[in-house]
C-alpha cells in the first residue's frame, strides 16, 4: 500500500516532547477516520510509525495527530515544519465505537499521551452529548508540564458537562490539583459502573491498573477497552511484528476489549 | 453543611458500620475548619487526630535540603492520618490546607480507647484504616514505575 503525501499545515507545540500536526492531502480528498484509528505515518528518508489520529472524527480535514518525540522517527515527524510533505497510510485498525455506551456513563481514562488517541472519542460524545449519561475525563500526566490539550479539558468541563479530573505524579507547590494516581482518580469518579463503558488509554501497566480500578467499581470486562501498543511494520495484518498472541495489533485493534486481554497483558514476556 | 451524625455513615470510609459503633466513633469527632496556608501538623510532631476530609484541600509534603516536595495532596471524602493508631504516634510529614477546608476530627486517644474496649469496632475500624493505607501504598508503588517518564 503506497503512502499518500500531505503537507503539514501547522505544528503546534503541546509539552517539551509533544507537538501536534495538522496534515492535508496534496491530493485527493481527506481521510474519513473513526476515532481510536491510527496511520502509519511517513518521515521521508527517516521511517514509518503508527501514529493515532487526534482530531475531530466529523471534521476529517485537517488529520491531526499528536506526537512525542522518543525515538528518531517520531523525533523526525514532531519536528516537521509547515510545508513539509509526509507520507500516509490508512487509516487503520479498530476505533473506540464509543457509540455502544449511549443511553449509559462513559468514563475515559487516559495516561500522558493516552489522551490523543481518546480525544476523538471524547469530542464525539460531546457533539452528542444528551445521548449519554455521566460522562468522565480522568488524566493522569507525570508533571503539570506534560498535560496536554488544557483547552480542551476545560472546554469539555465546562460546555459539556464533562467531569474532567486530572492528577500528576509529581507536582509542586505551584500546582492547584491533585497529586497522585490516574487509578485514584478512577475510584472517586461519580459514575454507575453497572451502565458504564470504560475507555482507556496510555502506558500499558497504567492501562492494566486502571482496568482493574474500573472492574472494582462494577464496570463489565467486556465494557472495558484499551488501546494497545505494539510495534508495527505494514498495518494491515500481513508482516506479523504486531503480534500479541492470537490477535495482530494493527487489524484486531488497536482497541480491543479487556476480556480479550487479560489472559494477555496480565503475563510476563508476550 | 449535614451534621456529623448525618454524614459519617454516607462516607465510605464509615459504610458498613453499625449504627451503634457508628454513634461511639461520632463521640470522638468534631467539626474542624482550616484557612488556605494553614498548617494542619508538621512532621515529628504528636500524631493524635484522625481526619476525614469534607471540602478543601491538603497537600502532604516533606522537606529536603532543597526544599518542600509535595507528595500527595487530599481532597474531598478521603482521610488523613494513621498515625494516630499506633505507636509512636508522631506524624512523618507536613500537613498544610491550600484551600479553605472543612474536616471532620477524630481525637486518636479517644477512638483508641473506644476501640480497645469494643475489640469488634476496633477490628472493623483497622480493617477500614489497613484498607486506606494498602490503596496509597499501592498508589505509591504504582507511582514509583513512573509510568510516563522516560520511554520505556
Ligand atoms: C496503534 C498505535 C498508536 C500510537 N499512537 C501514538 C500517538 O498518537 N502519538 C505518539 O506519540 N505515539 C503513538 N504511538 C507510539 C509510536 O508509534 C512510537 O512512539 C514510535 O513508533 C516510536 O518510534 P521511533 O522510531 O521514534 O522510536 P524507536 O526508535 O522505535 O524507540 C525509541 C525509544 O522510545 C521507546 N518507545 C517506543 N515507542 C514508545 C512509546 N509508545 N512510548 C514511549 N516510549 C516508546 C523505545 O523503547 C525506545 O527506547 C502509537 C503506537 C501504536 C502502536
Ligand atoms: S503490523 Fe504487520 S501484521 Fe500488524
Amino acid at each position: 500500500m503506497v503512502p499518500r503525501r500531505f503537507v503539514v499545515r501547522s505544528s503546534r507545540p503541546d509539552t517539551r516532547d509533544t507537538r501536534t500536526l495538522e496534515l492535508s492531502p496534496v491530493d485527493g480528498g481527506p481521510l474519513a477516520f473513526d476515532a481510536g484509528q491510527f496511520t502509519m505515518l511517513l518521515a521521508f528518508g527517516v521511517g514509518e510509525v503508527p501514529i493515532s489520529i487526534s482530531g475531530d472524527p466529523t471534521a476529517p480535514d485537517p488529520l491531526v495527530h499528536t506526537i512525542r518525540a522518543v525515538g528518531p522517527v517520531s523525533r523526525a515527524l514532531a519536528g516537521a515544519s509547515p510545508g513539509t510533505v509526509l507520507g500516509v497510510r490508512g487509516p487503520f485498525g479498530t476505533g473506540w465505537s464509543v457509540g455502544d455506551g449511549r443511553g449509559g456513563d462513559v468514563v475515559f481514562v487516559a495516561g500522558g499521551i493516552g489522551l490523543a488517541p481518546l480525544r476523538p472519542a471524547i469530542r464525539e460524545v460531546c457533539a452528542a452529548r444528551a445521548d449519554y449519561a455521566h460522562v468522565a475525563v480522568l488524566y493522569g500526566a507525570r508533571t503539570p508540564d506534560d498535560l496536554l490539550y488544557a483547552d480542551d479539558l476545560q472546554r469539555w468541563a465546562g460546555e459539556h458537562d464533562v467531569e474532567v479530573q486530572v492528577t500528576v505524579d509529581h507536582g509542586q507547590h505551584a500546582w492547584r490539583g491533585r497529586v497522585g494516581v490516574v487509578t485514584e482518580l478512577v475510584a472517586r469518579a461519580r459514575f454507575d459502573g453497572a451502565r458504564t463503558l470504560g475507555l482507556v488509554c496510555g502506558p500499558e501497566v497504567m492501562m492494566r491498573y486502571s482496568a482493574l480500578a474500573l472492574l472494582d467499581r462494577g464496570v463489565r470486562k467486556d465494557r472495558v477497552r484499551l488501546s494497545m501498543e505494539r510495534n508495527m511494520q505494514c498495518g494491515v495484518g500481513l508482516c506479523g511484528h504486531c503480534q500479541l498472541r492470537e490477535y495482530f495489533v494493527c487489524v484486531d485493534g488497536p482497541v480491543l476489549p479487556y476480556d480479550a486481554l487479560e489472559p494477555l497483558i496480565s503475563r510476563a514476556e508476550l | 453543611m449535614r451534621s456529623i451524625p448525618e454524614y459519617l455513615p454516607a462516607h465510605p470510609f464509615f459504610a458498613g458500620l453499625d449504627d451503634r459503633w457508628i454513634e461511639l466513633v461520632t463521640g470522638c469527632a468534631v467539626n474542624a475548619h482550616f484557612r488556605a496556608g494553614q498548617q494542619l501538623f508538621h512532621e515529628g510532631e504528636p500524631a493524635d487526630t484522625f481526619y476525614v476530609v469534607r471540602k478543601g484541600r491538603i497537600v502532604i509534603s516533606t522537606r529536603t535540603p532543597t526544599g518542600s516536595v509535595v507528595l500527595d495532596t487530599v481532597h474531598e471524602d478521603d482521610v488523613l492520618g494513621w498515625s494516630w493508631l499506633v505507636p509512636p504516634y508522631r506524624w512523618t510529614f507536613d500537613a498544610r490546607a491550600t484551600d479553605e477546608t472543612s474536616a471532620v476530627r477524630f481525637d486518636g486517644a479517644c477512638l483508641r480507647q473506644k476501640c480497645e474496649a469494643d475489640p469488634e469496632l476496633g477490628y472493623a475500624l483497622l480493617q477500614r484504616v489497613v484498607q486506606a493505607m494498602s490503596e496509597r501504598l499501592r498508589s505509591a508503588r504504582v507511582r514509583l514505575l513512573d509510568l510516563y517518564g522516560a520511554p520505556t
